[in-house]
Parts: structure tokens; sequence; C-alpha cells
């Protein structure tokens, strides 16, 4: 079930540059800088990484997607904004293994001709900031970062950019916007970052985590990497559990491990020996998974997808029989409407809307009728947003609807008239980021 | 004013960058550990410094969360309320900390030495319940750790 750590390695002292290289590291981009960087790029593909942001998307045919001949600059731009309830995964890579990071980013520009790597990290990481600059303060004093890299000609630079709390600043797009010092508002796609990112430069972005593979794919092989865990999502992942549990943390783990053995074997069981109402699988917006429904399930893409949820960023809540569900969600409602941009009329309106009338069940206030208006509400931002904030806070309420409708049942006000949905008590939602307009305008 | 040290971290940053703009988190940043908070005179002299309109800084200070664009207490405590807090009990820390500082949440205590507030998912999922007070994480928190943390805190 559990692996030896490749990607944090219990070596005392391993985020010192002189025990990292004692155990080997940056000998992967001495070996990189050897190579063609197409070559780089084919071992990433071959490897069958895919990022460990959220999206699963395969990191290697990403790279592809970088013009090979262009006049303009290039960049990388590595996300360790880490902001999704329930995501505290890249924070251990920046404490623990940040030299992992900096060879990775490194290697990624090398394959991809990128000259200069922006890492953008949360605000409130203060202190995983200063461990990281000293970390490439170390690295550019052995020439690993900077001009001609190791000799070979090759020249980036690694520049860390804090944050000022944001979740949004998470999303590609509204990471690239924080970066050039605008407020971080999304982008629309298309262009994707690739043609049309940074100043308008072709441009990737990676997550914590999955630039941190790089350097292991290289070390083991393509093959080897892609032999770890399920054959469709491979490599090691970091998976964080939280909630209910005996012993929370960051588990490092082949993909493709069970949920149940996750909870009971690894993070030591449910306080009290009681039984497990609900999961979220991996971070606030993936959809929840009822107790009784765990039995088989997997910690990859593909797992969780047929369980009809997803991997997203592999944090995992557990939430015993005890828990009240509707005020679980209800504050993850009201995350999503405070982190809203405000940019798509769906996404701003409709998250207050859910924020308010769950606060309505939370109370036992609410109508059966405020639970189809709920639904209808969360089916109407998603698919018409401009980022994927939108979908984020409709799933969780799709699904914890369509799992637990009798949460719902038990909260609605006994002998309550069924009401015209958006009835005259929603009122004005207010909060979020930008001035909200009446609910009014919202179509009902 | 910022100090000279800034000042000289402020130049060396805009090398980083294909222009200035990009710079002005980290000057907002300077400017409030240096102030406590962003005050218009922060907001002029950062876009002074950077060759962009005033309006621009304002739209940026507006826009996250942790600028502070009116003055707060000394020490402002942040607890995360978010689900894995919640679930360990993060609303216990808040009635704790509102009794003991006699203080709402969003207020600062009479004498200016702390702000409560309730903040969004912090990154340390695994230790709830936690808090942030000033730059500093403060994790797997109980009452009587809350009280011997404020206690020091002047
Ligand atoms: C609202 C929102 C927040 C996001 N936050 C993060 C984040 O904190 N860290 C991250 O790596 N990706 C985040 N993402 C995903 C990024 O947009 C992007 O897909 C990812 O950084 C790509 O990296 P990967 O391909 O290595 O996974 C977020 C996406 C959305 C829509
Ligand atoms: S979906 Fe929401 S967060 Fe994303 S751009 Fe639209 S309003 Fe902003
Ligand atoms: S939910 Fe509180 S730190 Fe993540």
């Amino acid at each position: 079930m559990t692996m030896e750590p490749l990607i944090l390695p219990p070596v005392p002292g391993l985020s010192g540059i002189d025990v990292y290289e004692a155990h080997g590291g940056y000998g992967m981009l001495r070996k990189a800088v050897t190579m063609k960087p197409e070559e780089v790029t084919d071992e990433v593909k071959k490897s069958g990484l895919r990022g460990r942001g959220g999206a699963c998307f395969p990191t290697g045919l990403k790279w592809t997607f970088m013009p090979k001949q262009t006049d303009k600059q290039k960049y990388l731009c590595v996300n360790g904004d880490e902001s999704e309830p329930g995501t505290f995964k890249d924070r251990q890579i920046f404490e623990l293994n940040p030299h992992l990071l900096i060879e990775g980013a490194v290697i990624a520009a090398y394959a991809m001709g990128v000259g200069t790597i922006y890492l953008y990290i949360r605000g409130e990481y203060k202190r995983w900031i200063a461990m990281v600059e000293k970390a490439v303060d170390e690295a550019y004093a052995r020439g690993y970062c900077g001009e001609n890299i190791l000799g070979s000609g090759f020249s980036t630079s690694f520049t860390v950019h804090r944050g000022a709390g944001a979740y949004i600043c998470g999303e590609e797009s509204s990471l690239m916007n924080s970066i050039e010092g605008e407020r971080g508002y999304p982008r629309v796609k298309p262009p994707f970052p690739a043609q049309f990112g940074l100043w308008g430069c072709p441009t990737t972005i990676n997550n914590v985590e999955t630039i941190a593979n790089v350097p292991v794919i290289l070390r083991l092989g393509w093959e080897a990497y892609s032999k770890i865990g399920h054959p469709k999502h491979p490599g090691p992942i970091l998976v964080g559990v939280s909630g209910h549990v005996n012993s929370p943390g960051v588990f490092e783990l082949p993909t493709g491990v069970l949920l149940t053995d996750i909870i009971y074997k690894l993070a030591g069981g449910v306080p009290g020996n009681k039984k497990i109402k609900a999961v979220i699988p991996g971070g606030s917006s993936t959809m929840i998974l009822r107790g009784e429904a765990l039995e088989g399930v997997t910690m990859d893409a593909e797992g969780l997808k047929a369980a009809g949820s997803s991997v997203g960023t592999a944090g995992l809540i557990v939430m015993d029989e005890d828990t009240d569900l509707v005020r679980v969600l209800t504050r993850i409602a009201g995350f999503y409407h405070h982190e809203s941009c405000g940019q798509c009329t769906p996404c701003r309106e409709g998250t207050g809307w859910m924020h308010k009338i769950l606060k309505r069940f939370e109370i036992g206030e609410a109508t059966r009728a405020d639970l189809d208006l709920l639904l209808e509400v969360a089916n109407n931002i998603e698919g018409n947003t401009i980022c994927a904030l939108g979908d984020a806070a409709a799933w969780p309420v799709q699904s914890m609807i369509k799992r637990f409708p009798e949460e719902f049942e038990r909260r609605v006000k006994p002998g309550a008239a069924p009401g015209p949905p958006g009835g005259g008590a929603l009122g004005a939602t207010g909060g979020g980021r930008t001035a909200h307009s009446a609910l009014a305008s919202f179509p009902a | 004013m910022l100090s000279e040290q800034s000042l000289k971290k402020i130049e060396e940053l805009k090398k980083r960058y294909p222009r200035p703009q990009p710079v002005v988190l980290a000057a907002l940043w300077m400017w409030q550990e240096e102030n406590g908070w962003i005050s218009r005179e922060g907001m002029v002299e950062v876009a002074g410094l950077l060759g962009i309109p005033e309006h621009h800084v304002y739209g940026v200070v507006s826009f996250y969360t942790m600028f502070n664009s009116t003055p707060v207490g000394r020490h402002k405590i942040e607890v995360c309320t978010n689900v894995s807090c919640m679930l360990r009990n993060s609303d216990r820390i808040v009635k704790h900390i509102q009794e003991s500082l006699n203080v709402g949440v969003g207020e600062t205590t009479p004498d200016g030495r702390f702000t409560l507030v309730e903040a969004e998912c912090l990154g340390s999922c695994g230790t709830a319940p936690m808090m942030q007070v000033g730059d500093e994480y403060y994790e797997n928190l109980d009452e009587a750790k809350v009280d011997a943390i404020l206690s020091r805190l002047k």
C-alpha cells in the first residue's frame, strides 16, 4: 500500500543544499542539460505524469503546447497558491524538500526553453516563503539557477512571487494577472497561456507537486515511473487527510490506494470508532461521497471518476456520523461566495444565493421549494462562467443534494407552505470581493 | 515613507520583471509590514515608485484580503473556520477568544492590542484547529494553548 517516499523522503536536513546534493540532488538537472530539450519533454510525456493542481491534465502534453520557434520570452509559473479547503500538501514540499521543486522547475524550463520562472506562493505562507527563498539563494550560489547553468549555455531566472490572500489567484489565468500586478481576475480562454500568457508571451502553469515529480521521473526513467500506482494516473501522490480521523496529515502514496486504507490504516481511523457519514475526496470543490459508498474506491483520477467524484488536490476530508452536513455545505458555499471575483453574473449572484438559501436550511427556516431553487441556482452556474470557480461552487451543492437528500428534508421548516421560489425573504447577498447587486436580478 | 532597505529591495525586484508594475504586491507588503496597514499615503508612494496610477494601486489593495486598508490591532488574529477546521471545533476557538478578549469577530480591542477575524482555509487542515496571528501559524489549538499564545503577545 505504501512506498518508499520519492517526493518527501525522510532525510534529516534535506531542505539544505548540502544534504540535498549528498543524496544525489541536482544530478538530474546535470543529466537534463546533456539531453535535447525535446527528449526531456518526451520522458515526462511517456511517464504518464498528470498535473497535481486539480485537473489532472497530462504534464508532458501541456509542455508541448509551448511554441518552439518564437521571438518572445517564455515563462513558467509554478503554482503554489494552495488555497483549496482541505489542501495542505505543497507546503510540505516547501518545508521538507524545496530543492526538489527548484530542480524540477529548472529542468522544466530547460525542456520548454523558458528563461524566467516565477513561483507563486500564497501570501499567508510567509514562513514557507522564507524557506523557499533561502533554498533559491543557495541554488543560485551553486549555479543551478541564473546564467549559463552548469556551463550548458542555458540560462533561467527563478523568482518567488508572494500573493496577498485570494483563492482565485490559484486559477491559472488569475495567477498570471496577479503576477503582472493586476487584480486577480481570471481571463477568458482562448487564447490559452501557451500562446498568450504573461505579458502576452507563451507561458506554462504547473502545480508545485507536479514540478517536484520531474526530477523523480528522470531518475527512475519514464518506464519505471509509469509503473507506480494506477497505470492511467501513475506516480507518487501527496494525500492530505483532515477532519474526523485520529492521525491527520500528508501521506505520500502511490496512486490507486483504497480510500478506506488511507482513512483506517494510515490516518488511524475515526475517533471513537464512529461510522463515516461522508468524505470529500479531493478538496472542497470535489463531489461528496457517502460513507457507505467508499468500499473499493481508490485515490486516483480513474477510481474517483468511477465513484462519481474527482481526485482534485487529493485533500481528503472525513466526516463522522454525527456531522451536520448542511452546516458543512453552508460553510463551503460561504467560501465560494467570498472568493468569487465577481466578473460573471451566474457566479457572482449564484454563489450568494446558494449561501443565503443554505443559511435558511441551517436555521430550519427553509421550505421545500428552497431545495429546488438551490439546485436550480447551482445548475445555472455550472458551465456558464469564465473560470472553473463557478463549477467548483456548484458541484458540492449538486452532489450533496443528490447524495444526501435526507439531510435537507430533515431541515425543512415543519408545516411550511412551499412558497414561491426566490420569495422576498432572501434579500441582497452582500459580501464577496466586489459590490454585489440585488438578488432580484437573478433569473429564478 | 518606506525605509531605505525596502526602497533598495524594490529596485532589485524591478529587475526580475519586464516592467515595474509586478512589484506592486511586494511593495505593498513592505509598506504594510512597516506601518501595520496601508494608508492613502502608502498607496501614493507605491504608485510613484512604480510609475503606475494611484487608482490602480487602490484597486489592488482592495482586491486582496491580506492588505489592511484601515488600521488594525497590533496583532491580527485570524482563526480558520473553513471545513476541516470546523470539523475540529474551530467555533470553540473563536468563542473562547471572543470571551477572553471581550471582542467580537471583525473588531479590535479598545487598547488596540488585538483584532479578531475569521479566515478561509489557511493550508493547515491536518493540524486543525489553527489560527494565524500576524505572520505566525499556531496549529493543533485548544483553549489552554490559545491562552498561552495570547498572553505572550503584548
Ligand atoms: C478557482 C481555482 C483555484 C485553483 N487553485 C489552484 C491552486 O491553488 N494551486 C494549483 O496548483 N492549481 C490551482 N488551480 C488549477 C490551476 O488553474 C491549474 O490548472 C494548475 O495550476 C495547473 O497545474 P497542473 O497541470 O500541474 O495541475 C485552481 C483552479 C481554479 C479554477
Ligand atoms: S467564475 Fe466566478 S471567480 Fe471565475 S471569473 Fe467568473 S465570477 Fe470570477
Ligand atoms: S480548513 Fe482550516 S486550515 Fe484548511
